[in-house]
């Protein structure tokens, strides 16, 4: 089972989910105004976050990581569900997702 | 050797794919390369050897939350263009931070090695001799049944969250009107005739549903009064048999 890994090596894995990390973090910057593609980017984050439990799970040969991994798709269906959520009470609300307009809990 | 090569392939598409998903014009296109992206993500699951997971998140991610995305997206008329604004003015700071970041967790990246004591740390050591669903099922309704109880809750928090925020209260809905069930009687509804043999119910007068009275006007908050509709209705059926006979 943790033949996979070996074969490849931790650190390309690692990689991987790293660029996934920063490409997730360059959307959030690059998509200021659009809330869905930084729910996107928040995905494409917590995908990296579980690609790095996987492969050390994998090379470690603990199943605690794949649990782990498995909590945090948990903890990311339900961001998703309720971020969309409130996109939709907002667009309802003022006919814009533009974040730059999120201002009303200002003061 | 097939290993590393179909490793590449899939991590450089889903790279690709996530890079697309932050760039792409259209946010229909962007879920889309996110689908791709999580497809990937799941190979190379597979390819680490938690076919469990790589199952589950083709189905959570691309199943549900994607499709998710796709419907809102789909559903909510924004002017996307607009959104774009200032695509180029953010990109140098997403740029700098974003390798500012890769450059850090490189750094970690290269200077970094398992502890020899790793493997005394294990929290649950991976079984070689049943399969990976079999021994994530073993750990994960033992040990962490708790926290795989509350995920569970925080599932269902979620649900109803989602549906307390997007419900929307119309005025023409069904609704159930308490005062209304409880005015309720038999005779309302209910109708006990002498059908003679062989007669057609339309024939005789009957008509379905039964007429239902306003059991609360406007004005008149009296009750109505069923025993006169049910004696009329009966009545009426009586004067047909009558007739017939």
């Amino acid at each position: 089972m943790t033949q996979g890994v070996l074969a490849i090596g931790l650190g390309h894995y690692l990689t991987v989910a790293a660029i996934l990390l920063v490409l997730g973090v360059f959307g959030i910057f690059l998509n200021r105004r659009n809330v869905i593609i930084i729910l996107m980017s928040i995905e494409l984050i917590l995908l990296a976050v579980n690609i790095n439990l996987v492969a050390f799970s994998s090379a470690l040969g603990d199943m605690a990581g794949q649990i782990l991994a498995m909590f945090v798709l948990t903890v990311a269906a339900a961001e998703a569900a309720i971020g969309l959520a409130i996109v939709v009470v907002y667009f309802r609300n003022r006919g814009s997702i533009q974040v730059e307009d999120v201002n009303l809990m200002k003061g | 050797m097939i290993t590393a090569i179909a490793f590449y392939v899939f991590s450089a598409i889903l790279l690709g794919s996530a890079a697309m998903v932050v760039t792409s014009r259209n946010p229909v296109h962007s879920v889309l390369f996110l689908i791709l992206a999580f497809f990937n993500a799941a190979a190379l699951f597979l390819i680490a050897g938690a076919e469990f997971l790589a199952m589950i998140l083709v189905i959570v991610y691309v199943g549900a939350v994607a499709v998710l995305f796709l419907f809102v997206v789909m559903m909510l008329d924004v002017d996307f263009v607009a959104l774009r604004e200032g695509f180029q003015r953010y990109a140098p700071v997403g740029a700098t931070v974003g390798v500012v970041l890769f450059f850090e967790l490189l750094s970690v990246l290269l200077g970094w090695q398992i502890s020899d004591a790793a493997p005394g740390l294990r929290l649950s050591t991976m079984p070689t001799n049943i399969s990976n669903t079999r021994a994530i099922g073993q750990v994960l309704y033992t040990n962490y049944i708790l926290l795989f109880q509350l995920s569970g809750l925080i599932l269902l928090v979620a649900m109803v969250g989602a549906i307390v925020l997007t419900h929307r209260d119309r005025h023409t809905a069904r609704r159930q009107n308490i005062t209304r069930q409880q005015e309720r009687r038999v005779a309302d509804t209910l109708q006990v005739l002498q059908i003679r043999n062989r007669a057609g119910v339309q024939e005789l007068g009957i008509y379905r549903p039964k007429p239902m009275p306003q059991l609360i006007p406007a004005e008149a908050p009296a009750r109505f009064d069923e025993a006169e509709v049910g004696h009329e209705l009966g009545g009426d059926v009586q004067d047909h048999e009558a007739g017939e006979h």
